[in-house]
């Protein structure tokens, strides 16, 4: 998928875009011309005093919430953090969510937003470390991040030095336990909560684990302010967010939204259809499938999309032809699932293989009247059973599909497979056998 | 001061002690792994609750005072 991105503005209302105001180019943007794009960022104020607290009452006001999925209010994370001693700051980039490309564009081609974000992010709660992490099999971007971490140092940018830390490949190794567990010297699997990373985190210290988006959005909030971000988006929903489009849609790729846009809106800002659609997978692999009449006129935000079955997730929207099978997607992407989970709990251990299966007998072999009550009867004993939500990520998945595609699935339950199984997967599956695929 | 329980699934191996100690509460799913009915524990219970805590091979089992609710 080409990476590209958008200056489309909404109609009536010039307010995008922020984040992406400086790409487009496909250039990485270096910090003269970053500060000349976005303007110099001032740490520790105009006039010289120091308040570091203010960030977090402005964050709080903006409304941001967390951009890598959860959605967690960006504020009152930060305030859980500050003022409990020397903290340490976590920024997530390694986009475990494989049909996502938004956190990549933004360290590829803006590193110095999120940057900006680390050390503010630092500044507001105290911590005395920060790291930013990335898959650690992305060697050019990581060679890319520390290039620019060091032309800051040359600036005196950072007055808290950001490390970049390669972390194991793998769904589950991005998910916030697991980075802290990593960071801790283990070996990146989810643990056990309590404790969480804000009250015991990386080396027991209070811990703030941000995406990198959100981040971003914190370097814009502290140069312009929490009226500013909600400028764009909705009351209930304020600011922008990235989202990666993909499958049958003209020019897939990552756009800049005002939260609240509809998803049929942001399938249009990427040139529209490129074949009839029946569905739209929203949120990512971790989010929901939905017919597309019901996401069309749905609103990007976690509540609008929660209402109608759906997740905002990491803003991802893949639009699935009339002509492909909703089923067999769903069936490789949940045996995908199934291989990345981190083999520590039972219910995801045993329960996720048995899902995969039955969601791909039910796809490829056709389930002879017995397979839509046996994938049925499986995603209770799977669902909230795991240490993390890997295991409730595959199930909303494959319950949305059996939701979405219940008409297929008759079909195939009683006739077999449809045409559309021959069609060529649309859904990204990473490779395996990647050089961390074992755990060390 | 009511009790609850929780599992911790990293630590849980399916041993299944529990669900044969507390099988009012606790019952197994088909891999042999505990699924709780209800998280509380009625006080009528605790005590077998606490054995069946104390007799988990992997110390997977917690019984937790829930938190007072004070207005």
């Amino acid at each position: 998928m080409t990476v590209t991105a958008s200056r489309a503005a909404q109609a009536g209302r010039v307010v995008l875009p922020r984040l992406l105001a400086g790409a487009g180019q496909q250039l990485v943007v270096g910090l003269a011309e970053h500060e000349r794009e976005y303007g110099t960022l001032w740490l520790r104020g105009r006039s010289g005093q120091r308040r570091p607290e203010r960030l977090i009452d402005m964050v709080e006001a903006a409304g941001l919430t967390g951009r890598g999925g959860a959605g967690f209010p960006t504020g009152r994370k930060m305030r859980s953090v500050a003022g409990r001693g020397e903290a340490v700051v976590v920024a997530n980039g390694a986009e475990g969510e494989p049909a996502s490309a938004k956190d990549r564009l933004l360290l590829t081609y803006l590193p110095h937003l999120v940057l900006d974000g680390i050390t503010l992010a630092a500044d507001a709660v105290g911590a005395t470390e920060a790291y930013l992490c990335v898959h650690r099999q992305e060697h050019d971007l990581i060679d890319g991040l520390a290039a620019a971490v060091a032309e800051r140092g040359r600036a005196g940018l950072d007055p808290v030095p950001i490390q970049i830390t390669g972390i194991p490949g793998r769904y589950v190794s991005s998910e916030q336990s697991s980075i802290v567990q990593y960071l801790n010297g283990g070996p990146g699997k989810p643990t056990f909560s309590p404790p969480r990373p804000h009250d015991s985190g990386v080396q027991g210290r209070p811990t703030l684990v941000n995406n990198v988006e959100t981040l971003a959005h914190v370097a814009l909030i502290a140069r312009h302010g929490d009226h500013w971000f909600r400028g764009a988006g909705l009351p209930s929903a304020p600011g922008s967010m990235l989202v990666t489009v993909d499958g049958a849609v003209q020019w897939p790729g990552v756009y800049e939204i005002e939260l609240g846009t509809a998803a049929g809106e942001v399938v249009m800002l990427a040139g529209g259809p490129a074949e009839d659609l029946q569905a739209l997978l929203i949120g990512g692999y971790f989010g929901a499938w939905l017919p597309v009449e019901v996401a069309w006129p749905v609103r990007m935000t976690q509540a609008s999309l929660r209402a109608v079955g759906g997740a905002l997730g990491a803003g991802v929207v893949i639009a699935l032809p009339g002509s492909s099978c909703g089923l067999a997607e769903t069936a490789r992407v949940v045996r995908y699932l199934a291989e990345q989970g981190a083999g520590q709990c039972g219910p995801c251990l045993m329960g996720l293989p048995a899902l995969a299966g039955a969601v791909a007998d039910l796809a490829f072999q056709g389930g002879r009247g017995r397979a839509i009550e046996a994938i049925a009867a499986l995603l209770p004993l799977i669902e909230g059973r795991g240490a993390c939500r890997h295991p409730d990520g595959a199930t909303q998945l494959a319950r949305s599909a059996m939701r979405t595609f219940i008409a297929d699935a008759r079909w195939h339950d009683q006739c077999g497979p449809c045409d559309g199984v021959s069609r060529a997967p649309l859904l990204p599956i990473p490779e395996d056998g990647e050089e961390d695929w074992n755990w060390t | 001061m009511s009790h609850q329980l929780r599992v911790n699934p990293i630590a849980c191996n399916g041993h299944g002690v529990c669900a044969e100690l507390l099988p009012e509460i606790i019952e197994l799913d088909p891999w042999g792994y505990p699924i709780l009915r209800s998280a509380k524990v009625p006080p009528a219970l605790v005590m077998h609750a606490r054995r069946a805590v104390a007799t988990c091979p992997t110390l997977a089992l917690l019984l937790e005072r829930a938190q007072d609710r004070r207005p």
